[in-house]
């Protein structure tokens, strides 16, 4: 609760806190099916309406209402995103802990693995998975884990080497505490801070990659609606039915905005010295 | 030195791994690697042809010597035949990759040539209202994706304007400069948004942090005009986190092309990339991931190198 009220208490985090909440909501209702309009239905005297009327933005192509398949969208894509962002934490974290903990060999092993897999733009290294597996939402899922994987991997890594040294770890050792409760219990506990802001901002990116390969037909497969191929689809269209470019190119702006503006007001909190210099 | 050569040593070592992970990735692919590349024709083979095809590939060797054979050939520059263009994986390279390049050296430099005044200003201006505007953009711009930037360029120059950029005819640099820079600002400007907001940021929290230190109070204590210590003493060390930025963010670019070059019809790279995937086109996919994964660690590498020629501390200290 304390983390929510300081939260509140810094401008640019409360406006970010205000546009998740305001987008879980739409993605919630648009999982649950609960859209003004069905987003798949093709409403044909209807096609390429102005935003206004029974359509709220406005439809597209196919007489689909534009508000309804963003609400699907940010579903689908808020899916992807937590769930990528979800196993690139577990994954990373287990990894740089156990090589934090273990040293040696094991270090190497998955440190260096980690390099090889930072070598590749984020872009590339996920169309390269896209072209093994088949394209569509899981496949989204796996490809943008492994992309942020390294990055939870050094960010758990690297404040656990100088904990492991630290005297209440000792102390946990000669207790007889085992292994797994001292990784879990002191070590993870102490990550947990540098861990939500990364996940936060790992949130944004997820949101951006996931929104850049459906754009490129790589993502979910049409005719279910995604930020990403909604853009894709506005190109042609855009001078005629600027409403298919604008609302689309908004919502992703702002989720990703603010995922940004929340990671940023985290790292504020957790770190008070990065305050002045980094909002 | 012993850092210098520590770094010369890790890079081909991880330029090795990746070779690895390339090479196993695409032969996860499911079915096996003659319809690979073959795709439908695969199917008109007889099994004696499948079997010749499969010897005169290596494909019956097992994955020791079919990667070491790979990573020979590598060497010597053979990166294997493309299916869809019948032509050797390097040649496509070598043609496509200076309009990848000359689109990621334009958006770089779109950037510092936003992101730098952009944050020098901020930091001189900490907690003004101007700062809080140069903030706001910063943070809006770096939330912004490239594909987005890029039709909303399009839709305001198209309406606004009425022109529409050059599309579908690349005009080369050679044949008309101008021409040429005319028709890339547009996606360099989509591509170095986000970077120029990164810039402005990173170079906004390294001016402010500088501006703090004694030696800078010193200076102007000493009655050296502001500007004097921002442009001798402060900027020069604010560069060094943005030069590390431009490093990583090269390889953003280049990866980001892809994107853009799809939505301005250039042929670039990253188009090539792309389409090889859609088409299946494995040797391709590999050969064009390889290389801009080498141009990225090279890239890296030497910003790296530059940045322990300028500060003695990374040369000596301990930094891994």
């Amino acid at each position: 609760m304390s983390v929510l009220s300081a939260l509140m208490r810094h401008s640019a985090g409360r406006i970010g806190l205000v546009i998740i909440v305001i987008f879980t909501i739409a993605a919630i209702l648009g999982l649950l099916g609960l859209t003004p309009h069905d987003p798949l239905a093709q409403d044909r005297l209807a096609r390429l309406q102005p935003p206004g009327g029974a359509y709220l933005m406005g439809t597209d192509l196919f007489g689909r209402d534009i508000l309804s398949r963003l609400m699907v969208g940010i579903g689908q894509s808020f899916v992807v995103a937590l769930l990528s962002v979800g196993l690139a934490t577990l994954v990373g974290t287990i990894l740089g802990l156990t090589a934090a903990w273990f040293g040696g060999l094991w270090d190497g092993v998955a440190m260096r693995t980690m390099d090889v897999l930072l070598a590749f733009p984020a872009i590339l290294l996920a169309l390269l998975i896209v072209a093994i597996l088949e394209a569509g939402m899981t496949t989204s899922i796996i490809a943008i884990a492994v992309v942020y994987t390294p990055i939870f991997t050094r960010v758990a890594r690297g404040p656990a080497l100088s904990l492991k040294t630290r005297s209440f770890v000792d102390a946990a050792r000669t207790f007889g505490s085992s292994r797994l409760y001292i990784l879990s219990r002191h070590l993870l506990g102490n990550l947990v801070a540098p861990l939500t802001v990364q996940v936060t901002l790992a949130l944004a990116w997820a949101l951006l990659t996931e929104a850049a390969l459906s754009f490129l037909g790589l993502g979910t497969q049409p005719p279910n609606p995604s930020l990403g191929l909604m853009l894709s689809d506005s190109r042609n269209l855009m001078e005629m039915a600027p409403w298919m470019l604008i609302f689309p190119a908004a919502v992703i702006m702002l989720a990703v905005l603010g995922f940004n503006l929340l990671g940023d007001a985290l790292r504020d909190i957790a770190d008070p010295k990065s305050r002045r210099a980094l909002t | 030195m012993q850092y210098f050569l520590r770094r010369l040593a890790v890079f081909p070592l991880v330029m090795l791994g990746v070779s690895v992970f390339v090479f196993v990735a695409i032969r996860l692919v499911p079915g096996d690697a003659i319809t690979a590349m073959l795709g439908t024709e695969g199917g008109m083979l007889t099994p004696a042809q499948r079997e010749a095809l499969a010897a005169y590939f290596g494909l019956d060797q097992n994955w020791a010597v079919q990667y070491l054979r790979w990573l020979g050939g590598l060497l010597t520059g053979d990166l294997g035949i493309s299916v869809t263009y019948g032509q050797p994986v390097l040649d496509i390279i070598l043609e496509r990759f200076p309009l990848t390049l000359q689109l990621a050296l334009m958006s770089m430099v779109v950037a510092l040539a936003i992101g730098l005044p952009a944050g020098v200003f901020a930091a001189t201006r900490a907690e003004r209202p101007s700062d809080l505007i140069v903030r706001i953009f910063a943070m809006v711009g770096q939330s912004m994706p490239n594909f987005v930037v890029a039709l909303l360029a399009i839709y305001i120059l198209s309406v606004g304007f009425g022109v529409l950029p050059t599309m579908g005819r690349f005009i080369p640099f050679t044949q008309d400069p101008l021409g040429n820079l005319a028709q890339m600002i547009l996606p360099a400007i989509a591509l170095g948004t986000a970077f120029a907001a990164a810039v402005t940021r990173i170079s906004r929290a390294a001016m402010l942090e500088i501006l703090s230190e004694d030696y800078v109070r010193t200076a102007r204590s000493q009655g050296f005009s502001q500007s004097y210590v921002i442009w001798r003493h402060a900027l020069p060390n604010a560069l060094i986190p943005v030069l590390t930025l431009s490093g990583v963010e090269f390889g953003y670019l280049l990866g980001g092309a892809v994107i853009v070059e799809q939505i301005f019809a250039l042929p670039g790279l990253g188009r090539v990339v792309l389409d090889a995937i859609l088409q299946r086109d494995y040797a391709l996919v590999q050969g064009v991931v390889l290389f801009i994964a080498f141009n990225f660690l090279l890239v890296n590498l030497l910003v790296d190198l530059a940045y322990a020629a300028i500060d003695p501390r990374i040369r000596y200290g301990g930094r891994k």
